[in-house]
């Protein structure tokens, strides 16, 4: 029979999981929207605000249900955990309490006026109410990320009877780990939002959609991951250095090494067993791991056997950071690709497309494999060096638990089928739309702003988009 | 009695200023969800077109108050949610569906809305039953008992009427013709079955909690209370009048049933308060016995100084942009 403790780590796991996937697109789609909107105020071309409204839609329901499932999150401390509360809820609360006044208010506020205000209000204002909701959401990782950071890398604190107290606010948002996973999620948000358009609007191609619209924004998608992917390996290097310094236990078991040694080598593969403290199967590249942690082929790195029952469990860590590795690089192979056909003009043939498409939720994985070695990456403790997880659970009916568990992953299963099936039915519905500025033909656009991106695409004419 | 003393009874105090945002605004648009007229199409799109711009935000009310619970009063979350477990579950449950049903609804095939739109009733009113059976367990202290659950059953039945009065009286102020008279007629019937829970409630209510019975029924203080189950009735049976008589003419006053079940919560929220007050969990837990460390509620209380205030003035804002009745709801 389980027991509540690992059922409620099932349950919390799941429902932060779920609730992930759609932050981590709306938190960078709205900054997309904004910038689909300012194009449109500057150069008037109808093309943006085509990809606004499209877009828009798919943001509505993606924060929605971020909302929804972020409800229960905030339950979920006291329902499951009240351990977390009772030590830490000093710098935890207000840390969540700042989230929800100056983040949550103002984007479901804004919202409002951003969904349904564009013709109550001036074009500037609607573009505002964009930006404040962009700001809201980005104030809200911000915020959640600080706390999640705090736990792993806590400092600015001090205990007294066991339960943490503040003394320097300054420090505890801003401790050691908070700007590199602040900016790595930041990334990874809009490494997400990008592969997502990207992705659909191929679909949207490969059914024959004849308009500009998905072609400009497939193009903006592309360039902006392109971008981004090297500044977010950059930024994961660093965070990576981060982590050896503070937690070097994680790091030990991310690149699965046992023994304190010198020279280590990277492992590419191997099969982790934590019973015989090895690795099998092992496929390495010789010092690589401490050239790159230590910036020194001879550098020495510290291994799990220096934290015997202090050491996350190795396998889940070890393969979430291959498969976050190998989604990243195939995610840069295939920007640059794009990016460089689009550039130079090129026709993207249908097995690119295809590509695109089969990538569009690739920043899903890719995240969640992320947070996987950083969340499991900490265990076995809730706060590092503070809070073991099993000492914050709560003394509930296993049953309840495996009730409430049950429920909430039937419903996700449920949401997520509806999710997917309705973003690719606005696709496919948005192909028989007719083109939003035909009215238009004719008149001139303005400014070769608005063009530069179209015709990159548009010199392809006739050729095989399909 | 100095500041830091003071604030636990201030964030008691922001609490319940929460909970009442929330009863009111949150309510009326899972009100709305209670009456979702399942015959009439376009009955149905105008009334969710009446809640579209808010409900987001209202329910972020709901965070909040939960949020202060548990920055202000960690003690006090635990007990409430550990006890509460199974009727919290089924909150969320149902604000999940609703919340994306809401969303769908608007995108999905065709063939799938209805599916949606019964997922939206069916998820609002699951969620305001459990609310009012959290209001009911938690004015018991979290007794056990058969008694106790069958006074939340009851606590559940008032809270989803109240919820429908209020999403009724929303849809006079919001709509007109035949689907305002339709919301008029239901909000009636609501706002006879809240005044009946209201009746219920205040009798069980010092039967089972001597401490109540206590301070309703001792001079002088029962004097300071009289008023406000007078005002309630007053308020409940002219808020009657005008619904059996809509549409007046030129639908003057149609903010009237709104504004009068919103001071109806109001007057509700301040019976308990002085049934309870300075208890955050009645008869088991003080506020101040159950506050977090001085330094966490000053860092907080600042915050909450300076961004309530613009809260509560873009939500003003908000709610001024899309005054009038409703119209289609589009994306632009």
């Amino acid at each position: 029979m389980l027991d509540t403790l690992i059922l409620s780590r099932m349950q919390f796991g799941a429902n932060i999981s779920f609730h992930i996937l759609f932050p981590s697109i709306s938190i960078a789609l709205v900054w997309y929207l904004f910038y689909f909107k300012v194009r449109h105020e500057i150069s008037g071309h109808p093309v943006w605000m085509r990809n606004y409204r499209f877009w828009v839609k798919i943001f509505a329901l993606t924060f929605a249900i971020g909302v929804v499932t972020g409800i229960t999150m905030s339950f979920q401390f006291g329902t499951n955990w009240p351990g977390f509360m009772d030590t830490v809820g000093n710098i935890a609360g207000p840390l969540l309490g700042y989230e929800v006044l100056t983040a949550f208010f103002m984007e479901a506020t804004f919202l409002g006026a951003m969904l349904y205000g564009m013709k109550r209000l001036p074009s500037w204002m609607h573009t505002l109410a964009t930006l404040l909701v962009a700001i809201g959401t980005t104030m809200s990782a911000f915020w959640i990320l600080a706390l999640n950071s705090w736990m792993q890398t806590p400092q600015g604190h001090i205990m007294i009877d066991g339960v943490a107290h503040p003394e320097d606010w300054w420090a505890i948002i801003f401790n050691p780990s908070f700007p590199y996973r602040f900016f790595h999620v930041v990334l990874a948000s809009g490494l997400t939002a990008s592969f997502l358009i990207a992705g659909i609007s191929a679909y949207r191609l490969l059914k024959n959609d004849t308009k500009k619209a998905p072609k400009v924004a497939l193009q903006s998608a592309m360039t902006v991951a392109a971008i981004l992917i090297p500044i977010q390996i950059w930024v994961g290097d660093l965070h990576g250095l981060n982590t050896l310094e503070h937690q070097p236990q994680k790091v030990a078991a991310m690149e699965g090494i046992w023994e304190t040694q010198k020279g280590v080598p990277l492992l590419l593969f191997a099969i982790p067993d934590e019973e015989e403290r090895t690795n099998h199967f092992e496929i390495a590249i010789p010092k690589l791991a401490s050239l790159i942690l230590t910036h020194d082929p001879e550098g020495e790195i510290q291994g799990l056997n220096d934290f015997i029952g202090k050491h996350p469990p190795v396998k889940p860590v070890f393969y979430a950071f291959r498969v976050m590795i190998g989604v990243g690089v195939a995610m840069l192979l295939l920007s640059w690709f794009v990016s460089f056909k689009t550039w130079r003009k090129k026709v993207l043939n249908e097995i690119t497309l295809k590509i695109l498409v089969l990538m569009s939720f690739s920043g899903w994985v890719a995240t969640l494999a992320g947070w996987y070695v950083t969340e499991i990456g900490r265990q076995p403790y809730l706060v590092s060096g503070i809070l073991m997880v099993k000492d914050a659970v709560t003394n509930i009916a296993p049953s309840n638990v495996m009730i409430s568990l049950s429920l909430y992953l039937t419903l996700y299963v449920f949401i997520m089928g509806a999710f997917l099936h309705t973003i690719f039915y606005m696709a496919r519905k948005s192909v028989r739309v007719d083109e939003y500025d035909e009215e238009r033909q004719g008149e001139p656009d303005s400014g070769p702003n608005a063009r530069s991106p179209i015709e990159a695409l548009e010199s392809d004419k006739g050729v095989n988009w399909k | 009695m100095t500041f830091d003393e003071l604030l636990p009874y201030i964030f008691l105090f922001l609490m319940a200023l929460s909970v009442l945002i929330y009863a009111v605004l949150d309510g009326f648009d899972l009100g709305v969800g209670i009456l979702l007229h399942q015959t009439d199409e376009d009955f149905r799109n105008q009334m969710i077109a009446s809640i579209g711009p808010f409900w987001d935000a209202n329910e972020t009310w709901l965070v909040l108050a939960i949020g202060i619970l548990l920055i202000a009063f960690p003690e006090a979350h635990n007990i409430f949610l550990r006890e509460l477990y199974m009727p919290v579950l089924f909150l969320i449950i149902g604000l999940i569906i609703r919340g994306i049903a809401f969303d769908f609804r608007a995108k999905a095939v065709t063939k799938y809305k209805r599916l949606w739109d019964w997922l939206f009733q069916g998820g609002s009113i699951l969620a305001a039953a459990s609310q009012g059976f959290m209001m009911g367990s938690y004015v018991l202290g979290f007794e056990p008992g058969l008694n106790a659950f069958l006074f939340s059953c009851l606590s559940a039945i008032g809270v989803t009427a109240a919820y429908a009065y209020i999403g009724g009286a929303w849809l006079v102020l919001k709509t007109e013709g035949e689907l305002q008279k339709f919301a008029a007629k239901k909000a009636r019937v609501a706002g006879w079955i809240t005044a009946l829970g209201v009746v219920v409630i205040c009798l069980t209510n010092p039967m089972i909690n001597p401490d109540v019975a206590a301070r309703w029924f001792t001079l002088p203080a029962a004097i300071l209370i009289i008023p406000i189950p007078l005002m309630l009735f007053l308020l409940l049976y002219s808020t009657d009048y005008y619904l059996k008589n809509v549409p007046f003419k030129n639908d003057i006053g149609c903010w009237i049933p709104f504004a009068s079940v919103a001071g109806i919560f109001f007057l509700c929220l301040i019976g308990l308060a002085y049934s309870y007050y300075p208890y955050v969990i009645p008869n088991r837990l003080l506020a101040v016995d159950a506050a977090s460390s001085t330094a966490s509620l000053k860092f907080i209380f600042y915050g909450v100084a300076i961004v309530l205030p613009i809260i509560l003035i873009y939500t003003f804002l908000s709610y001024r942009l899309f005054k009038g009745k409703t119209t289609k709801l589009e994306y632009y």
